[in-house]
């Protein structure tokens, strides 16, 4: 398909035109530049973006089918994105994350895209920017974010969501402990699935100690039990989600983060656009030099060597 | 800037057999072979996994079957892609198929069909070359 088509495709909600744009834009294809430049950036405006991250079997994709099942009893457009990691080894990838929301397979007004990680360590792939703003294009009006099972650092989807839910269960132990420092710290919402199960009280207290400080300030509980494949809390955690996300526009929070997400993700791009150059002059002499002092020494290179030319 | 993008390809089992081994082997396969595999797992109608492939915009289809069905199910699937406009998508299926209905399949439009027994690496090959005849071809750079 042309462009012109993929994007008439797009705003008229085609769900083929819009399979293969988010291909256009994963896999950086000729049409992508031209579609990236043709998306409208308020279409943005009126888009809440949910991440949805823990760590391994915790219930992220079980839960993300409640999210989906409440949100359209709602009526609200949605679209997901589901990623799982690529193999190191054959770069290839087993996305399973469809299975758990296959009852939605029909709905026209649920766009599902399982992607692979493509060796990004952050939680996330390297595109899911872009594609959240295809399907804001789309018409989705809430974005759910599924990241890769995570331990204790993959803070991508923390700068990409408006807000992130981080889904625990009783029983992962010192992983708990382990994860205070770092991801805790920085989610939005703490969800303890299989409420039904033994540990998940202890749990709860364990997490509401974390998020004392913040719940405090503003009265809102940020610890919510649920049991997701029961369907079990999702209302209860839907409320807190749209109460907390009332606060972060009111004061303004939401603006600051879309802000400083559109700069990271810049930043990221400037890196790995400049990652292919870099590799040549890193590859083409080899001095027995500390790679620090390397890296500071090419970079100096490079600065003179574009003073030396004229433009 | 990536050198090769990998295929993207949905392996699904259409109808009520719940035999999901030979699926997920050939799924493991093909993720050991670099290729971006989304798995939709049991019992499936042939309208959600069209649906699903148009939504992921994969390269290629695989589906399996061992509950004797295919002959109803497989060309079910290819309807179903074509009345959502997406003929255009290889579609390859596996399964405990005899000789006889494999004509009637290929026939029908199958891509290609594999019997029990068949080399995992002719399979991998099928599914490559299935991915560079199908329209994806002409998007890649």
């Amino acid at each position: 398909m042309k462009t012109d088509e993929l994007l008439t495709g797009l705003r008229n909600r085609d769900p083929r035109a819009i399979g293969r744009i988010i291909s256009q834009v994963e896999n950086n294809g000729p049409q992508c530049r031209a579609i990236l430049a043709a998306l409208d950036p308020a279409a943005m405006d009126s888009t809440l973006v949910l991440g949805i991250t823990g760590p391994p079997g915790a219930g992220k994709s079980t839960l993300t089918g409640c999210l989906i099942r409440h949100l359209r009893g709602q009526g609200s457009r949605l679209g997901i994105i589901a990623v799982d990691p690529s193999s190191p080894i054959s770069g290839g990838a087993l996305l399973g994350d469809r299975i758990r929301i296959m009852d939605h397979a029909l709905d026209p007004d649920v766009i599902v895209r399982s992607m692979a990680s493509r060796g990004r360590l952050g939680g996330l792939c390297a595109t899911a920017g872009a594609v959240v703003r295809v399907l804001a294009a789309a018409g989705c009006e809430v974005i759910l974010i599924e990241t890769v099972g995570v331990g204790q650092s993959e803070m991508d989807i923390v700068r990409l969501a408006d807000l992130t839910l981080m889904v625990m269960a009783p029983g992962f132990g010192d992983d708990i402990q382990a994860m205070k420092a770092g991801l805790l710290e920085v989610t939005d919402l703490l969800v303890a699935n299989k409420g039904d199960q033994p540990g998940s009280e202890a749990l709860c207290l364990e997490m509401s100690a974390a998020f004392r400080d913040r719940s405090r300030a503003d009265g809102i509980e940020r610890v919510i039990q649920t049991v997701a494949a029961q369907n079990k809390g999702t209302s209860t955690l839907m409320n807190q989600i749209n109460t907390l996300n009332a606060r972060h526009l009111e004061i303004g929070i939401r603006a600051t983060r879309r802000q400083q997400s559109q700069e990271i993700e810049t930043l990221d791009w400037c890196l790995e656009l400049l990652r292919p150059q870099l590799l040549a002059a890193i590859r083409g002499h080899e001095q027995p030099l500390d790679p620090r002092l390397r890296a500071e020494q090419l970079i100096t290179d490079r600065d003179h060597d574009r003073q030396q030319q004229p433009q | 800037m990536s050198t090769t993008t990998p295929h993207r390809v949905l392996i699904a089992k259409p109808g009520l057999d719940g035999h999901d081994r030979g699926a997920k082997f050939i799924a493991r396969a093909l993720r050991d072979h670099g290729f971006e595999v989304i798995y939709t797992g049991i019992r499936r109608s042939p309208e959600e996994i069209a649906a699903a492939a148009i939504q992921e915009d994969v390269a290629a289809i695989g589906l399996s079957s061992l509950s004797g069905a295919h002959l109803r199910l497989f060309p079910a699937v290819l309807t179903a892609l074509k009345n959502q406009g997406a003929g255009d998508i290889p579609v390859l299926g596996g399964g405990v198929i005899p000789d006889e209905d494999i004509k009637t399949l290929l026939a029908a439009g199958l891509h290609a069909i594999f019997t029990p027994g068949t080399p995992a690496a002719t399979i991998i090959e099928a599914f490559r070359a299935a991915c560079q005849t199908g329209s994806h071809s002409d998007s890649d750079d």
